[in-house]
């Protein structure tokens, strides 16, 4: 029976093997590794706040908002999500291009909302 | 970030002389070469102004010119970027009410108070600096909101004590839109404002002089410092079929001038604090405060309307005399 279920998780390896690269879990699966980053938001800033992924694999991050509605926008890469309290914000994006990307909140959200940003690198 | 094809800090050959005379009108104040824009600020606050008729611009029906004041931010403290930053707005005021001529009416493109979580705070800033615009001399004064008035409340207070988000008025042959960008904290304007705006533009001729008047930019000038409006292109769009049409925003504390296709956009000064150019830094903070050069990257501007020919004149001018 042991024996069994170890095969089977090996066959679902999409889903079940977990392994932690660049501070980032990835998901490893047949198809494609899905890198998963877990951010915070909260006024005025985002934890972590510094992103390190790697160019053509799949990203989820998930963000969950600690206080208010925040937004959370990678302009050079088009990607962008509200970022409701309440529960996850699933983010997914594959990367294409290597560098140094600036993530910010896009709903205006007080005093120090100019501030509340972040860095994405893509590497290879 | 978007491209800008005139920004002050960059150099770009593309400017077509069509567009060269556009930004700069014939008045010389406001020069633009393939070098990029030089503006000069005036350095006699009675100096008459001199338009591209040659004429004052009270002299004929055909010019008018009206001031701009943007991003006063009442109720900021940061002595480091300005310690007087509760006389900066007194200043600029009497600055204006020093003109000669005085102008036809005054707008404030938004941020007329810094942003605060306390509703009741927020009214008393409003309050405060209601006072302060009072006591121009010019009784014509339009409003807008910046996402520091309204974002937060999406506009509530500012329209108890200022008016509406958006509007229309026409003065003298120009027909002035005012569009909001902030109130939806998403820096949009929003389907049912751009239905409001092309209503009104199937009013109008195709070459009707048009001022648009809004505090974020219209277009992606530093999405990355949210210096852009989320749907501006929307706009921008809706404006195209019309061939008179001029742009001038605040929101990014220093001028900065733009063209997209035949429509050019001008930003303002601040009267609180100055931004460094756009993407020109790592971080966007306020310039801290030169103690030998107090106000500079402050200031306000007059723009003469040049009605016939849909040309606009800046002159850019300090909060204090030199």
């Amino acid at each position: 029976m042991n024996m069994n279920r170890k095969r089977l998780l090996q066959l679902l390896g999409a889903t079940a093997v977990v392994t932690l690269i660049f501070g980032v879990r990835v998901r490893s699966g047949a198809a494609a590794a899905e890198q998963v980053i877990h951010l915070t938001a909260k006024k005025f800033e985002y934890s972590p706040s510094e992103i390190t992924v790697k160019k053509g694999q799949p990203v989820v991050i998930e963000i969950v908002s600690l206080d208010r509605k925040h937004g959370f926008t990678i302009p050079d890469l088009k990607v962008r999500s509200d970022v409701k309290p309440g529960g996850k914000n699933i983010v997914r994006f594959t990367p294409d291009k290597t560098g140094t990307f600036n993530f910010h909140c896009d709903l205006f959200c007080g005093s120090g909302h100019e501030g509340m940003a972040g860095t994405l690198v893509v590497v290879e | 970030m978007g491209k800008s094809d005139s920004d002050s800090d960059q150099k770009d050959t593309s400017l077509r002389r069509r567009d060269f005379m556009k930004l700069a009108g014939l008045g010389g104040v406001v020069l633009v070469s393939g070098l990029g824009v030089r503006s000069y600020a005036a350095d006699d606050y009675g100096a008459p102004r001199i338009g591209a008729m040659g004429k004052k611009a009270t002299e004929t029906a055909q010019e008018f010119y009206f001031v701009q004041l943007s991003d006063t931010h009442w109720g900021f403290e940061g002595p480091a970027v300005n310690p007087d930053a509760q006389g900066t707005l007194e200043k600029a005021v009497a600055a204006v009410n020093g003109l000669e001529d005085q102008p036809d009416f005054v707008v404030f493109t938004g941020d007329l108070t810094h942003t605060t979580d306390d509703d009741k705070e927020r009214e008393e800033r409003m309050k405060r600096f209601q006072d302060i615009a009072s006591r121009l001399k010019v009784k014509t004064v339009r409003y807008l909101a910046g996402e520091h008035d309204a974002s937060l409340d999406e506009g509530a207070a500012f329209q108890k004590f200022f008016g509406k988000l958006h509007y229309t008025f026409d003065h003298k042959g120009v027909h002035f839109i005012v569009l909001d960008n902030v109130s939806d904290p998403s820096a949009i304007v929003g389907d049912a404002q751009l239905v409001w705006l092309k209503a009104d533009l199937k009013k109008l001729r195709h070459d009707a002089p048009i001022v648009v008047l809004t505090h974020r930019p219209l277009f992606d000038l530093a999405p990355d410092w949210d210096w852009a409006t989320r749907d501006g292109s929307k706009v921008v769009d809706a404006l195209m079929p019309y061939a008179n049409v001029t742009v001038f925003y605040g929101h990014i504390h220093q001028e900065n001038h733009h063209m997209t296709g035949h429509i050019a956009h001008h930003s303002a000064k601040g009267l609180m604090f100055a931004l460094p150019a756009p993407m020109s830094v790592a971080k966007k903070a306020p310039i801290p405060w030169d103690a030998a050069a107090p106000y500079k990257g402050l200031g306000f501007r007059d723009i003469e309307a040049d009605v016939k020919k849909a040309e606009y004149e800046i002159t850019e001018l300090p909060v204090v005399k030199a």
